[in-house]
């Protein structure tokens, strides 16, 4: 029997990586173009004058209306409009807010950290549960605890996030009869805010209830990719020659099932992290969570029409990089794709 | 058409029927959502119009629930067991109206993009993809606040933000459908896109349309009760109106659990249903699904 | 080394029970290879997967399965367990997702020699390289991915896997049936090599006769479930159903065998409703009226043959 003795050829997966990227990455400058662009016309094109529709519930004078609409720019003609709208985007100057008074940019510049560590706190414990336990359940479909995790995410799925908040909220920050409350309701730390580790401790007790309600909403949909990704994996030969090779049940799970598994559920994750976003400007809205969700909420509820529009826009861009981000990252650890 | 494809068509009516039966949770889901799509059709016979007028409220603010009013009362001293049932007709014809909404457009773009090739199918795909990414709730919200919060502009906000996942599933299914011979028999016999479309490709995925539309209805709720929660929509009868309410007259630290817990609970029962139903819907139309464990 | 004791394998699903072995008895001695035939649904990769009790949970097995004296269906789980590739190891289709995919192969042909603790994981990587080496491939191929791989090196991969622990027994279910016939003659040969290199035993199970008949030293056919014919792979066969299923393969070059009528008629029973009497008489060329009503076992039927058929044994 001849055995070949080629040396192993120069792997071109590198070039391959970084054309993929590229790609990707002028798919995502297609896309933010196109959201400036909808941004633009979404917020002057409608039916309905918006800023009638900002005037809604506040007094304000015919020559305010004229006023205000001069501000934003909106006597202009559109063309005017847009160009004026696309460089100072492009600039980073997204306007100035009508309730702050202030750049936009600063305003975001100022939250965008608590939002971060919000729902990058969040997203991890929501990603880990429910990868864990989406691996347990699809393992042994059909179990007490399959059908137990089941039911939990079903239920979690038709559970409003803010009504799950508002529960919390009730129960564990005021109190439910004679059970006193435990955390704070509102805000990111106290108004006395302590310093060091101890200030650190109150952010996190701030933190614990709107963490708590986005995980809750959010798992759930991971628990269930990941289960039937495990499902699918089953079914697989090497499966059984993992068990013929005498391993241990919970070895072959971790490690043979749940890498395969984890492949598509976390491209899914990412996919869905619009679902993510929606949640965290509810729960920093009922939590009072000082941070990009509830500038946002403000914007609509004062109306702010700058705000609402900058906000939106950097809500927007940041998903489509996140989702190219996410994109890119799987091609990395996907090694059929990777030599591809 | 011919009566052979309505017997025909009969025939596999009953047998779903008869497979769907089998499914306890989804009998259960469809139950409930009987009991109460009837609830809110008959509610104008014994509640008037009128409840929700913040004068009309007769018993103790924000009283617990009593034999007076079984469910307790609301701010204004409104009941909130008539609250609840007169914003059901609200919260489910939004419901359904803005899942019909998404379904239609969802399906136009869908075979759209599935039957046409090339440039015009790539285009539509991109916009479809595009879409997708889009934070649905964010940009709801958003709609919802420059149209206005009416009724319409509410449907149309959720309609329009929920489309994308159906037109992938509508794509795929156009796809599948197409590649069978007897279209491309259809094709050789000089059959046009509009007849290929609805004579052939629409009666196919009509059924995992019914799927699909029931737990959109269910997902089309739970976004009309947040948008109403976060106040943007000006509906005063809708169940996350009411507990905007709870949330800005302070329910919470009044400790007035009945006025937090019950509307949301209806919520969750109806949201469940549908999803329940549905998701029995696509395992019974989707015979792939059915070979799954559990 | 291996003995089938009136094995037999029961799915327990929704709409009953399906007896997918009905009562099969075999043996193999130390160096032995045998084959083991049939169609798909003859029940044939059940026993397969029964020997190391690798059904699904859904499954009753019944009988015995004697390795080497001891019990496989009797042992507690970690004797099992140890017992597991060490003792016997198994080779699937290499093709579809026989492997893990995101595995490098070396990784995979040292994982039962750390997992039995056979080896350190310096030696096992020796081990791996020893191995390749004598299934054809270069060493440096252990960093490779099962996806870089032809069908036929991963069948190769497989192989080596199989011979990791240098069990007694190898059990080959459908090793070749995806390969084109180059490929899979190389592999057969490979097979016979390395068998015969080692004195190990194999079990090899395929629904292609020719391919049974090139390695293996004795044959067995199934149909529904139980044995029909067991006999050496180089006499003639006397059963009904190994003779069509033997003449279902022209031979090549002969011009006789290319006009004669091939094949048989109907399908394989539905083991939840199997005809009464023998099990092959829907389809039997030769059946009499008895045989509709009348079960046969096996019995002698030549020279160290035993047929299941009432026409044979004189």
């Amino acid at each position: 029997m001849t055995v070949t003795l080629e040396a192993p050829e120069e792997t071109p997966a590198r070039h391959g990586l970084l054309r993929y990227a590229a790609a990707k990455a002028g798919g995502a400058l297609l896309s933010i173009a196109m959201v400036i662009v909808a941004t633009f016309f979404l917020f002057r094109m409608l039916p309905g004058d918006p800023v009638r529709a900002l005037a809604q519930g506040r007094n304000m004078t015919p020559e305010q209306l004229d006023l205000e609409r001069a501000r934003l720019g909106l006597d202009k003609p559109i063309p005017e409009q847009f160009v004026h709208f696309v460089t100072q985007t492009l600039r980073f100057d997204l306007g100035d807010s009508y309730e702050y008074k202030r750049p936009v940019i600063d305003l975001i510049g100022e939250r965008i950290g608590s939002t971060l560590l919000l729902t990058g706190t969040a997203l991890v414990m929501a990603v880990s549960l429910g990868i864990w336990q989406g691996a347990r359940a699809g393992w042994k479909p059909g179990s007490r605890f399959d059908k137990f995790s089941t039911a939990i995410s079903l239920v979690l799925w038709s559970v409003p996030t803010f009504w799950l908040g508002l529960l919390l909220l009730m129960v564990f920050a005021a109190g439910v009869g004679p059970i006193p409350g435990v955390f704070p309701t509102r805000g990111i730390s106290s108004v006395d805010k302590p310093d060091g580790f101890a200030g650190v401790l109150d952010v996190a007790q701030h933190m614990a209830l709107p963490c708590l309600t986005l995980v809750a909403v959010v798992y759930a949909q991971y628990l269930l990719v990941m289960r039937s990704s495990v499902i699918d994996e089953v079914e697989h030969d090497y499966i059984t020659t993992a068990r013929a090779k005498g391993l241990r049940d919970d070895d072959i799970r971790r490690k043979h099932a749940v890498p395969n598994a984890l492949l598509p559920t976390v491209t899914l994750v990412f996919m869905r992290i619009g679902f993510v976003v929606g949640g965290a400007v509810t729960v920093e809205a009922i939590f009072s969570w000082p941070g990009l969700g509830q500038l946002f909420y403000e914007a609509i509820r004062v109306p702010d029409f700058t705000l609402m529009q900058g906000t939106f826009l950097l809500i927007t861009v940041s998903v489509i990089l996140m989702n190219t981000l996410a994109d890119v990252v799987y091609h990395v650890l996907d090694p059929r794709v990777r030599s591809a | 058409m011919s009566t052979l494809t309505w017997v025909r068509r009969r025939r596999a009516i009953s047998r779903f029927w008869a497979d769907f039966r089998t499914h306890r949770a989804g009998m259960a889901g469809l139950v409930i959502l009987a009991v109460a799509v009837v609830l809110a059709l008959i509610a104008p016979l014994f509640i008037d119009s009128g409840v929700t007028n913040v004068v009309s409220g007769t018993g103790a603010k924000m009283a617990p629930p009593s034999l007076d009013d079984p469910l307790g009362t609301d701010e204004s001293g409104r009941s909130v067991l008539l609250m609840i049932w007169w914003g059901s007709r609200t919260s489910l014809l939004i419901g359904f109206l803005a899942a019909l909404l998404s379904m239609v457009i969802g399906t136009v773009l869908g075979i759209a993009a599935g039957h046409f090739r090339r440039w015009t199918g790539a285009i539509i795909l991109g916009i479809t993809d595009w879409f997708l990414v889009l934070p649905s709730l964010v940009t709801a919200l958003v709609l919802a606040a420059l149209l206005g919060g009416s009724t319409a502009t509410i449907i149309v906000a959720i309609g329009v933000t929920s489309w994308p996942s159906t037109a992938r599933l509508i794509r795929a299914q156009t796809l599948a459908v197409e590649a069978r011979p007897y279209i491309e028999r259809s094709l050789a016999l000089g059959a046009g896109h509009w007849h290929i479309t609805t004579r052939h490709v629409l009666p196919n995925v009509a059924p995992l349309l019914l799927a699909s539309t029931t737990l959109e209805v269910a997902s089309a709720i739970v976004t009309e009760s947040t948008l109403a929660f976060l106040g943007v929509s000006a509906n005063k009868t809708s169940w996350g109106t009411m507990l905007r309410g709870s949330y800005d007259w302070g329910a919470a630290t009044a400790g007035a659990w009945w006025y937090i817990l019950l509307p949301g609970l209806c919520i969750v029962v109806v949201v469940m249903a549908f999803t329940l139903c549905g998701r029995a819907l696509e395992t019974v139309l989707n015979p792939r699904l059915r070979t799954r464990a559990a | 080394m291996l003995e089938l004791d009136e094995l037999s394998v029961t799915y327990r699903i929704e709409s009953g029970d399906v007896p997918a072995v009905r009562g099969v008895s075999l043996s193999l001695g130390a160096g032995e290879a045998v084959g083991l035939a049939g169609e798909s649904g003859s029940g044939k990769s059940s026993v397969a997967l029964a020997l190391l009790r690798l059904l699904p949970r859904s499954a009753r097995v019944a009988g015995r399965v004697l390795l080497d004296g001891e019990d496989v269906l009797a042992m507690k789980w970690g004797r099992l367990r140890s017992v597991r590739w060490s003792s016997a190891s198994i080779v699937f289709q290499g093709a579809q997702h026989g492997l893990n995919p995101v595995q490098r192969i070396g990784v995979q042909i040292a994982e039962p020699l750390l997992v039995h603790r056979l080896a350190s994981p310096d030696k096992a990587r020796d081990r791996v390289r020893e191995l390749l080496e004598q299934v054809g491939l270069p060493a440096w191929r252990s960093r490779s991915y099962p996806h870089e791989l032809s069908g036929g090196q991963r069948q190769r991969v497989m192989i080596a896997m199989a011979l990791a622990c240098s069990p007694q027994l190898i059990i080959a279910d459908e090793p070749t049936t995806a390969l084109d016939l180059m490929v899979q003659a190389q592999v057969l040969t490979l097979i016979r090599q390395l068998i015969a290199d080692h004195g190990i035993s194999l079990l090899m199970i395929s629904h292609d006769l020719s391919v049974l008949a090139d390695v293996c030293d004795r044959l067995a056919v199934m149909y529904a479930g139980r044995l029909v014919e067991a006999g050496p792979s180089s006499g003639d066969f006397r059963h009904p159903y190994s003779q069509a299923l033997a003449a279902a393969f022209p031979t090549v070059g002969d011009p006789a065998s290319r006009l004669a009528p091939r094949g048989l008629a109907g399908d394989p029973p539905d083991p939840q409703r199997l005809p009464g009497g023998c099990a092959f008489h829907p389809r039997c060329p030769v059946a009499l009226e008895s045989c509709s009503t009348v079960d046969v076992e096996l019995r002698a039927a030549g020279l160290d043959r035993t047929a299941a058929c009432v026409l044979v044994g004189d």
